[in-house]
């Protein structure tokens, strides 16, 4: 049941694109064809997931033991690039047809602040799923990245959906490219702001 | 280029958010207020100049190969100061920021400078340009923030003068897109060359 | 121009740049370790002398039954309580700091933390009305639509019912605390 909580609330109530604007500069960039959204939002997924669990290990083991918190930033910073470089080294190794997907997406996503966002928010924030305030642990800390990129993937194949509509569209001069794309997420904002509550 | 030049071109010609489109997360979330997207600019003004700096002084004695870790760790650490400084100094404004101060990190605008201008001129003129780069986001972010506090709650940097509730969608997330996107309009339309 | 990128370089650039860098990081968090406890320590004496009447003496942090408490007496009677008390709110946890007086009533409340919607729950900081009911508050701690006499914040009732959850905890702990002393 806290699962299933953690979930829709990840995924609709607290859309990781349209109600926390973490990841936006990919949301905004690479959604111009429904293609290349799913490939993005498939490597999002991928490394929000394992660098979630991978940075949680280490805070929880090595920097909160060792009373290091202050470094946290600039150490999951580093763990999370290494990790997209080792990411791609072993899908370009055993799977090269999803290395191809993926592949070009990979080395834009140290940069993307979904990412550290997530990384940083399971470790320093207090949920409350399941009545009381408490911090994740591990189980639920994993459940929450894999839902938060769902959401993302969610959120941006849709919009690369509407975005490949509009582009076939007669727009005014000046609302071109980002402004039009820009209103269009507004509008999408306000759709997700519905489930609000609803967790 | 004069050294004046170096820092307004910031404002329009190159500015960050208008012009260059970079750093867009910090940009919408932080700007439910005038007074929290003018603590943002100003907070990712401190890190540009540092980093700037640093990385026009290092990147002669940088290996090529492993110049993108470097610039983030020399990034991340002046981040790092600046959270510190903040808790000690402003905890207030860190509480209100929050996840965006250290998200400073993987802000585009900064490994972008880094990259583009930083990497490949001296130490002042970097300095310049992350102090022009760092103005002309710090403004936009006040415009943007000036605009969802007037229409959401009337009021701007917390003087009220529109009696009433405002328009709550504009304090919200709809609202950062919507006003993002019309004020690019309205660039697009006059100021862009 | 560049350096050469050979193993030697790259390995001896890492190394010395992180070197630097901690080092810089290892002064200002001992610069700063101090200014950083004094203002969150400053900040929740504010909040505590908000809740409280004025001219106690406030004791150190207690704990008991989960909560984290400061009492505060006058020539050696116990006069009020600060509880610390958190309830879950519409976007986390709010967590507040609840003057309560010996008998059992309101004295005052603060918000600590909290992450509700600007412009609607976190009104629960801003809106006069709102925050000044609580001064002196009698009556059922409930909110109006719950058949209470808590005046919610419009459009905000889970904030307001999350608000008025954390202060009948907080009353309750006091009148347990009270009552186990009288036994």
């Amino acid at each position: 049941m806290e699962f299933l909580l953690i979930i829709i609330s990840a995924i609709f109530v607290n859309n990781i694109l349209l109600s926390q604007f973490l990841g936006i500069c990919p949301f905004l960039g690479v959604s111009n064809k429904l293609s290349t959204a799913t490939g993005m939002s498939g490597a999002v997924c991928f490394v929000i997931t394992l660098s979630t669990v991978v940075t949680y290990l280490i805070n929880q083991y090595l920097l909160v033991p060792c009373g290091l918190e202050f470094l946290q930033t600039i150490a999951f910073i580093l763990v999370i690039a290494a990790l997209v470089q080792v990411v791609e080294i072993v899908l370009k190794k055993i799977s090269p047809s999803l290395y191809q997907a993926l592949g070009i997406f990979l080395p834009l996503i140290t940069t993307n602040c979904a990412v550290l966002g997530v990384a940083i928010t399971v470790v320093t924030k207090q949920f409350t799923f399941g009545g009381t305030a408490h911090m994740l642990n591990l189980g639920e800390a994993t459940v929450y990245a894999l839902a938060t990129s769902l959401g993302y993937g969610l959120s941006m194949i849709l919009f690369a959906g509407i975005r490949e509509h509009l582009a076939g569209n007669d727009v005014p001069k000046a609302f071109k490219g980002l402004p039009i794309a820009l209103i269009t997420a507004s509008i999408m904002a306000m759709a997700f702001l519905g489930f609000s509550g609803m967790v | 280029m004069s050294k004046l030049g170096l820092i307004t071109k910031g404002f329009i010609k190159d500015n960050p958010t208008f012009a260059l489109v970079l750093g867009m997360c910090p940009t919408l979330a932080t700007t439910t207020s005038a007074m929290n997207g003018m603590e943002m600019g100003l907070a990712t003004l401190f890190v540009l100049v540092l980093s700037n700096m640093a990385i026009s002084a290092l990147a002669p004695i940088v290996p090529d190969k492993v110049h993108i870790p470097v610039y983030i760790v020399v990034i991340a650490t002046f981040v790092t100061v600046l959270q510190l400084l903040m808790q000690a100094f402003v905890p207030a404004v860190y509480s209100t920021l929050g996840l965006f101060i250290p998200l400073i990190v993987v802000n585009c605008i900064v490994l972008g400078r880094a990259e583009a201008y930083a990497n490949k001129n001296t130490v002042f003129d970097s300095a310049l340009d992350g102090l022009g780069i760092g103005i002309g986001f710090t403004l936009s972010l006040t415009v943007i923030g000036i605009i969802r506090e007037i229409l959401g709650s009337g009021s701007v940097f917390g003087c009220k003068f529109i009696p009433g509730d405002g328009i709550l969608a504009f304090v919200m997330a709809p609202g950062a897109f919507m006003v993002l996107g019309y004020l690019m309009v309205l660039f697009n339309k006059y100021l862009k060359k | 121009m560049a350096a050469q990128s050979t193993l030697r370089n790259m390995v001896l650039c890492l190394t010395c740049v992180c070197l630097v860098c901690s080092a810089i990081l290892g002064v200002v968090y001992a610069v700063t370790l101090d200014p950083i406890a004094e203002a969150s320590a400053k900040a929740l004496k504010e909040s505590i002398g908000q809740v409280l009447p004025e001219g106690g003496e406030i004791s150190d942090a207690m704990q008991a039954e989960g909560f984290d408490y400061y009492v505060s007496t006058k020539e050696g009677e116990t006069v009020a309580y600060a509880v610390k008390s958190t309830s879950v709110g519409f976007g986390g946890p709010l967590t507040l700091m609840v003057g309560v007086l010996a008998d059992g009533t309101v004295f005052n409340t603060s918000v600590l933390s909290h992450s509700e919607t600007p412009g609607l729950g976190a009104k629960c900081t801003s809106d006069e009305a709102f925050m000044s009911q609580w001064r002196g508050f009698r009556g059922q701690l409930k909110v109006k639509k719950d058949g209470g006499d808590v005046d919610a914040i419009t459009a905000s009732t889970i904030t307001s019912r999350a608000y008025t959850l954390a202060v009948s905890n907080a009353v309750e702990f006091v009148k347990n605390m009270e009552g186990a002393k009288n036994e």
